[in-house]
């Protein structure tokens, strides 16, 4: 960026070598990476469908069943199951860097990583039941 | 006096925002965007979805569930644009509009689910 940067007198010129703005399509971790952030996008995406829907919920019956009726739609079912897929690799991420991001420690020993992750996967599946449970119950 | 940074408190609602999005969005995608729009599961009525939406608790986990998530979003989406993209210079914009948006979803899930009636 400032390799071009006005000329001053004694000053040296940084060397830099430029990064390609593609950097992260070079080797396969960096690609990873960056598609971990991506799934940002898809986060924000499920929060816009979520209120597209509560807003439907809200107008009343021809409208919910207008929404389920485009939901229905092969693109938008691609474009859901892409959704879902990217939301997935972020619970995965997430929950793995868990245990680094929280380093728990009970009489004076570190809690071995599989057992913090492990709880966060646990957890994930009591709370996506519980959901299930309340929306379609009985 | 030194200027504070606000970095940890955004910090700290991307991490939240990320938690509870990576425990609650696949189900909720699978369920409301997948398997009641196909058929794969009994749909319920919007009556009975309705109710659901009326229970106070309701409101307000899904008040926290969209606000958060789209903090998580803006925290880490202005990141992607830093480093994926080098662009770094638009600093003011891509704030504004990565918090900016994140405001605004936040005022309209804050507005859809205060006047449930």
């Amino acid at each position: 960026m400032s390799g071009a940067g006005a000329y001053r007198e004694y000053h040296p010129k940084w060397y830099r070598r430029p990064v390609s703005t593609y950097w992260w399509l070079t080797r396969w971790p960096y690609l990873r990476f960056i598609l971990r952030e991506i799934t940002s996008v898809f986060v924000a995406f499920f929060v816009i469908l979520t209120l597209l829907q509560i807003q439907a919920l809200r107008q009343g019956e021809a409208a919910w069943t207008a929404l389920v009726e485009w939901l229905r739609q092969p693109l938008v079912v691609a474009a859901n199951l892409v959704t879902l897929s990217f939301l997935l690799f972020h619970t995965i991420t997430f929950f793995n860097l868990a245990p680094r991001a929280m380093v728990v420690r009970l009489g004076g020993r570190k809690l071995p990583d599989v057992l913090i992750a492990g709880s966060n996967y646990g957890a994930w599946l009591v709370a996506s039941g519980l959901v299930v449970w309340l929306v379609l119950g009985d | 006096m030194t200027k504070r940074s606000n970095e940890p408190f955004l910090w700290s609602l991307f991490s939240a925002g990320g938690v509870l999005s990576a425990m609650l969005a696949p189900v909720h995608v699978a369920l409301f965007a997948l398997a009641i729009p196909l058929g794969w599961v009994e749909s319920p009525t919007q009556e009975r979805l309705l109710g659901l939406l009326r229970h106070p608790a309701a409101r307000i986990y899904l008040f926290l569930l969209c606000t958060l998530s789209l903090f998580h979003w803006a925290h880490r989406f202005r990141f992607t644009l830093y480093d994926g993209l080098q662009i770094k210079h638009l600093n003011e914009i891509i704030f504004a509009f990565c918090y900016g948006g994140a405001l605004v979803g936040a005022i309209t899930a804050g507005y859809l689910l205060w006047n449930v009636s």
